[in-house]
């Protein structure tokens, strides 16, 4: 079983189909879950300490604003421990946890710098795309076991 | 450790958010479920999800699709009733890929049939008539 990290983190199709042949989708939620069911509560309501920023130093530089860091925090640790990846070129409108787009650029880059398996899709637009893009995914999550 | 997933079901299957909420609800598991528009939001403890997700995927294997959620179910942080409504952050990422999911079903039928004689015929796109056969049609109407 390979742990694979999908962008957009927060995408239902990927995270389903990476579960669904057996392997573990790291999705942002996972991260989210960890801050926010912490019985510790030490920064409420979400648990987002002055800590994430500096966390999110080791992905970007402290010049880049805080949103991006505290997101990295979040996304950084899913990157660091995948065995691979599904990047969706085309997500369109993304929001919350996926909101910010210097982060979704950092976070692509990480993923396909990182000397992984990296697969690249798009969504697809009608039941020939469809297939193919079910048929890529498959091939590829089974390339993994 | 208590975990909470989204149970999506696809727009064409024919399993509802209440029959997934009523298998549940008659079977052994002590799973909290909030039913929404679009599915049905499950929490428990992992391995009792991890077990009930296995059987709620068996009910339309191709038809339904699951994603994790960070918050569980009423949590006030996310409430629309305490946040003064509005849909909830992960709405709208859901109702995109929704519109997806009949093609992704289909798909995911197709690739368990296996390959087979069928093809599936590109959709062929339709061209604007040209004006010289759009005269004809409206000189054929008036006279």
């Amino acid at each position: 079983m390979a742990r694979v990290i999908i962008y957009p983190p927060t995408s239902l199709i990927l995270a389903d189909l990476v579960e669904r042949m057996g392997h573990k989708a790291l999705v942002a939620p996972e991260a989210v879950r960890n801050r926010v069911n912490n019985p510790e509560i030490k920064s409420p309501p979400l648990n987002i300490t002055p800590e994430e920023p500096k966390k999110g130093l080791k992905y970007a530089a402290v010049d880049v604003p805080s949103g991006v860091r505290g997101r990295m925090a979040l996304i950084g640790p899913l990157i660091e421990e995948a065995d691979a990846g599904i990047v969706l070129d085309d997500p369109g409108v993304l929001t919350g946890c996926a909101g910010c787009n210097r982060t979704n650029e950092l976070t692509r880059l990480l993923i396909k710098t990182k000397g992984i398996p990296v697969l690249d899709l798009r969504y697809p637009r009608d039941e020939s795309e469809a297939r193919e893009f079910v048929t890529r995914v498959k091939t590829f999550l089974e390339g993994l076991k | 450790m208590r975990v909470t997933k989204y149970i999506i079901t696809s727009p064409e299957s024919e399993i509802l958010p209440s029959d997934i909420a009523m298998r549940i609800y008659g079977s052994r598991h002590n799973i909290n479920i909030k039913e929404t528009c679009f599915g049905i939001i499950i929490n428990g403890e992992e391995e009792e999800i991890t077990d009930l997700v296995k059987e709620i995927r068996a009910m339309d294997p191709t038809g339904i699709f699951i994603k994790d959620r960070g918050f569980p179910p009423g949590d006030i942080r996310r409430c629309r009733g305490h946040r003064g409504g509005g849909a909830r952050p992960g709405y709208y990422m859901i109702e995109s890929e929704s519109k997806l999911l009949p093609l992704i079903s289909k798909a995911l039928i197709s690739e368990e049939a296996g390959p087979g004689p069928k093809e599936i015929e590109p959709i062929q796109k339709k061209r604007p008539i040209s004006i010289k056969k759009l005269d004809e049609i409206i000189r054929e109407e008036i006279s």
